[in-house]
């Protein structure tokens, strides 16, 4: 089995509040994150997806396809938008790194059709970053 | 679908390779310019990775205030800017190998107490890094 990683970068503005917990409590948990105003990052995913190469092509899958994959789901929706206000998938969600990542491989998983997506790596910096994998595989 | 959360830390520390089980020339071979008895240093980065549900009042896998002052306790203030073969007592014992420097940092991370510990990535130097894996080592640091 091949691995193949496609790598691409937004950009992005959040805050961590939770509506349940008092000002206090949200300051106390989240810090600096909980600024009213957001903050932002410059973001970097890499989309893994592993399969057989095909006999005709060589290629698991045209990275073309994923391409455009990756710009029509992530990047439209993501990119240079404030992610608490603007990305309806996340409506009651903190926009952690967590749950980014997760909400990233729900929208790839059933548009890859060649192959099976395999890892989602977000970086929120260089120093901070989210896996989500299958279940059983690391 | 499984989650990890990687988050990477520096230290700079200096030490030297040397066994007390081989001859000065056996640990000249073995260990070339890293055998020199004064020593020398690197900038390590640590990447360490913890998984676990999300908390949903949080939506996080754990707080990463309690997970870098965790790190910062256990393992940068006893290893930053130290001399490890004879400030970090682990290695009064083991050659502070790479190798064994990302065990001993598995070792002391390993009861963090708001996520189970993955693994360890330790990087010497950009050329080479080193990974102690909880499921590929059975669970124990030993």
């Amino acid at each position: 089995m091949i691995r193949i990683t496609r790598k691409i970068e937004f950009s992005a503005a959040h805050l961590y509040n939770n509506p349940k917990l008092s000002p206090e409590e949200n300051r106390r948990i989240f810090g600096k994150c909980n600024n009213p105003h957001g903050h932002g990052h410059n973001y970097t995913l890499e989309v893994t997806v592993a399969g057989e190469p095909d006999p005709v092509t060589g290629m698991v899958l045209d990275l073309k396809d994923l391409k455009e994959i990756l710009q029509r789901e992530i990047i439209e929706r993501m990119d240079h938008r404030f992610l608490n206000y603007e990305v309806p998938e996340l409506t009651g969600q903190i926009p952690t790194t967590e749950n980014v990542a997760q909400l990233i491989w729900k929208l790839l998983e059933p548009k890859i059709t060649r192959g099976k997506l395999d890892r989602v790596r977000l970086y929120e910096s260089p120093d901070l970053f989210v896996d989500c994998t299958r279940n059983g595989t690391a | 679908m499984k989650l990890t959360l990687h988050r990477r830390y520096t230290f700079a520390a200096s030490h030297r390779l040397h066994s007390p089980q081989l001859s000065e020339d056996e640990n000249w071979r073995a260990y070339g310019k890293c055998n020199n008895p004064y020593g020398h240093g690197h900038n390590y980065i640590v990447e360490v990775a913890v998984s676990g549900p999300v908390d949903p009042e949080t939506g996080m896998i754990a707080n990463l205030a309690d997970l870098d002052s965790f790190v910062q306790r256990e393992v940068l203030d006893a290893f930053d800017h130290t001399y490890l073969n004879e400030q970090v007592p682990a290695f009064k014992e083991m050659v502070p190998t790479t190798e064994n420097v990302a065990r001993e940092i598995f070792r002391r991370l390993e009861n963090f107490p708001a996520a189970r510990l993955e693994g360890i990535k330790i990087q010497e130097t950009s050329l080479n890094s080193f990974e102690f894996d909880r499921e590929k080592s059975g669970g124990s640091s030993s």
